[in-house]
């Protein structure tokens, strides 16, 4: 899932500079503070995706990049210009909106050639540019076709068309797979990257679903309540969150809570009383002794076994509750001796082999580095 | 059961078609009618076209309709252009204070009773007499005026219904790719409100053309539009060309009704047909 934006992380790393500085913005409606105090930095040629759940504030943020919202306070850099007060239509930014926004009574090809138009564009040029467009995004043909006599995958593509032709500097896309089915979703997502590629665009993406956040982003900001909690790359997100908030909201996650018992620079243990144990975690803490933490593993880190483990650390028993086959892996749900229930995750290595049951008591152990442990 | 109760359905339905269409076709079959009483049904002379021929002939008649269609065309298009302002306004800036103030006195000429709206355009245009000398007395112009003030007001709701339903990311669409604002709402919004604005047009035209208490209030000597000329004659006794006359209005408004009317079929029924087009590979 991951190779798509391992290989841009690893593009993005050259560029040089920050391309878009957003410097404590603040977006308030009335009494209800939608964006809160957040900076940023983005650099060019990076797809940086805002990650969060409904009202936490990433669309707002994406509408003052795109100059439909003045933010409150604070101000946004493009390319080193202060752009917080230029409105929408003067800013080297574009925008592909949710709901793709087509001009219905205009054709594709008017969809397309309507941003060159504004700039009083030659016809010639707008013509060959127009033309360019559609075969990058593979509607030669379709240019004298209303947007209702397009599929939704071609909607989609004419909106980017249209958002990509003026060349910005920039492209806003507010959850741009979200209205394609799942097959035409994967099938796109990678379409997006290549296209992007290509251009050498930078991307500001939004969307709420994480998948296609993992999948599209070299950066991801995971955001709350009108607050960025989290910048980094996927598996930076995965597998070192900073927060409970970020470990639950991205994949799936077993949450405990638990004190301090051993504080050593090397490692530390944790006592999870809902473990009825301790957990062994080989990188130091820094936090106050007795502070209670929270301890995060992943159920596809944990290892589900019928006989005793070797190692003494980090092993639990418990009897296997739910089991959910689903193809590729299965999802077990195991309740321990406290009564908590422990989601693990399998892969299914083998066609043939003797599955768990219901009710089978089983041990469960996980490796020194597994567990995630979060102060906040 | 099933078929005592459509008997009943189709029974209701034919009461209610003769409840509405019997007059209207009682009063065109009596403008063919020979005779002067229009109660009395001249069979031997009937059906002829004679009422028709002395209305086309009868000057007066004809110069108030030609008035009545001038005050009706320009009332519509002055309460299209004024209600479309005020749609918008009430539509796409939600935030300005006094809105619903504002949404509320639009509107209020629509449940004001005429004989009120008259009454207070007539003392409005007799105040304003001395200070704008160009309305000139009372008139066409002030009819005019008298007309799109009400008219405005069902202009103002069909308007502002189909703006609703104009998605705003269309207008901010056009707006991140460089157009400003007057030119957005020309190129965009306007285009894709225009069927309200066309049956906005043709309401206020309907309006306008019958409207008889607020035209009385504000109509000078020299003006008198179709309806004050036909109730006057009709206070003198109803003639058959008044039946002549309404006859061709019908006909005038059943003409618009269905060409509107099929316009509007044909046009889904080409938008289902290329959104199933969409879909179908071989196309």
């Amino acid at each position: 899932m991951n190779t798509v934006s391992a290989q841009r992380a690893a593009s993005t790393t050259t560029a040089g500079g920050p391309y878009v500085r957003i410097d404590r913005l603040t977006k308030r409606f009335g009494d209800f503070v939608a964006v809160r105090q957040v900076s940023l930095e983005i650099s060019r040629g990076e797809i940086f995706c805002l990650l969060g759940g409904s009202g936490c504030g990433k669309t707002t943020l994406l509408r003052m990049l795109a100059g439909f919202e003045t933010p409150t306070e604070g101000a946004i850099f493009i390319d080193g210009v202060d752009v917080t007060q230029v409105p929408p239509y003067e800013r080297p930014v574009n925008m592909m909106f949710q709901s793709y926004a087509l001009f219905p009574h205009m054709t594709v090809a008017q969809n397309v050639a309507f941003g060159l138009q504004q700039d009083g564009t030659a016809r010639a040029e707008i013509e060959s540019r127009v033309r360019e467009m559609l075969m990058l995004v593979k509607l030669e043909g379709y240019d004298k076709r209303k947007p209702h006599q397009l599929s939704g995958g071609q909607r989609q593509r004419v909106a980017l068309a249209r958002a990509l032709v003026k060349r910005p500097k920039l492209l806003l896309l507010d959850e741009p797979l979200g209205a394609l089915d799942k097959k035409l979703r994967e099938h796109t997502q990678f379409e997006l990257v290549n296209l992007q590629e290509k251009l050498g665009v930078t991307f500001v993406i939004v969307t709420h679903d994480q998948e296609e956040a993992m999948t599209l982003a070299s950066r991801i900001g995971v955001m709350r309540s009108g607050e960025i909690l989290q910048v980094g790359s996927p598996t930076d997100i995965y597998e070192y969150p900073n927060s409970r908030f970020v470990a639950d909201f991205i994949g799936s996650v077993n949450l405990t809570e638990g004190t301090l018992v051993e504080d050593e620079p090397d490692h530390v243990r944790i006592d999870c009383p809902q473990f009825g144990g301790t957990v062994y975690v080989d990188h130091g803490v820094s936090s106050p002794p007795d502070a209670t933490l929270s301890v995060a593993i992943r159920p596809e880190k944990i290892q589900l076994t019928r006989e005793r483990p070797e190692q003494a650390d980090n092993v639990l028993s418990g009897v296997v509750t739910g089991i959910a086959y689903l193809g590729d892996a299965t999802r077990y749900l195991v309740r321990l001796p406290t009564g908590f229930m422990l989601r693990v995750t399998a892969p299914n290595m083998f066609r043939r082999e003797e599955r768990l049951a219901h009710d089978e008591t089983v041990w469960l152990h996980w490796h020194a580095s597994a567990a995630v442990v979060v102060t906040r | 059961m099933p078929g005592r109760r459509s008997l009943f359905v189709l029974m209701a339905l034919g009461f209610g078609f003769a409840f509405l269409y019997l007059p209207i076709l009682a009063m065109i079959i009596y403008s063919f009618n020979a005779s002067r009483l229009v109660t009395v049904w001249d069979a031997a002379n009937s059906p002829t076209l004679a009422w028709y021929v002395e209305l086309f002939q009868n000057a007066q008649i004809m110069e108030s309709a030609r008035l009545s269609f001038r005050i009706a065309s320009l009332n519509a298009t002055g309460a299209v252009i004024l209600g479309t302002l005020a749609a918008f306004a009430l539509e796409r800036y939600r935030r300005f204070r006094g809105r619903a103030l504002f949404g509320l006195l639009t509107t209020a000429p629509m449940v004001l009773p005429e004989v009120i709206t008259g009454l207070s355009l007539l003392l409005l245009f007799v105040a304003l007499q001395d200070v704008v000398p160009w309305l000139g007395g009372r008139g066409a112009t002030t009819i005019t005026i008298a007309h799109i003030t009400f008219s405005m007001a069902y202009v103002i709701v069909v308007i502002q219904a189909r703006l609703a339903t104009v998605d705003r990311s269309l207008e901010e669409a056009a707006m991140d790719l460089g157009a400003r604002p007057w030119k957005v709402f020309f190129v965009i919004t306007l285009p894709l409100i225009m069927p309200a604005i066309a049956s906005g047009w043709v309401l206020a035209f309907i309006l306008s053309w019958d409207d008889l208490v607020i035209t009385s209030f504000v109509s000078g000597p020299s003006s008198t539009t179709l309806p004050q000329l036909v109730f006057s004659k009709v206070r003198l006794g109803v003639s058959p060309d008044i039946n002549a006359l309404a006859t061709i209005l019908v006909l005038i408004v059943t003409v618009c009704v269905v060409v509107a009317g099929t316009y509007m079929v044909r046009l889904e029924r080409r938008r289902a047909r290329d959104a199933q087009a969409a879909f179908d590979p071989a196309s």
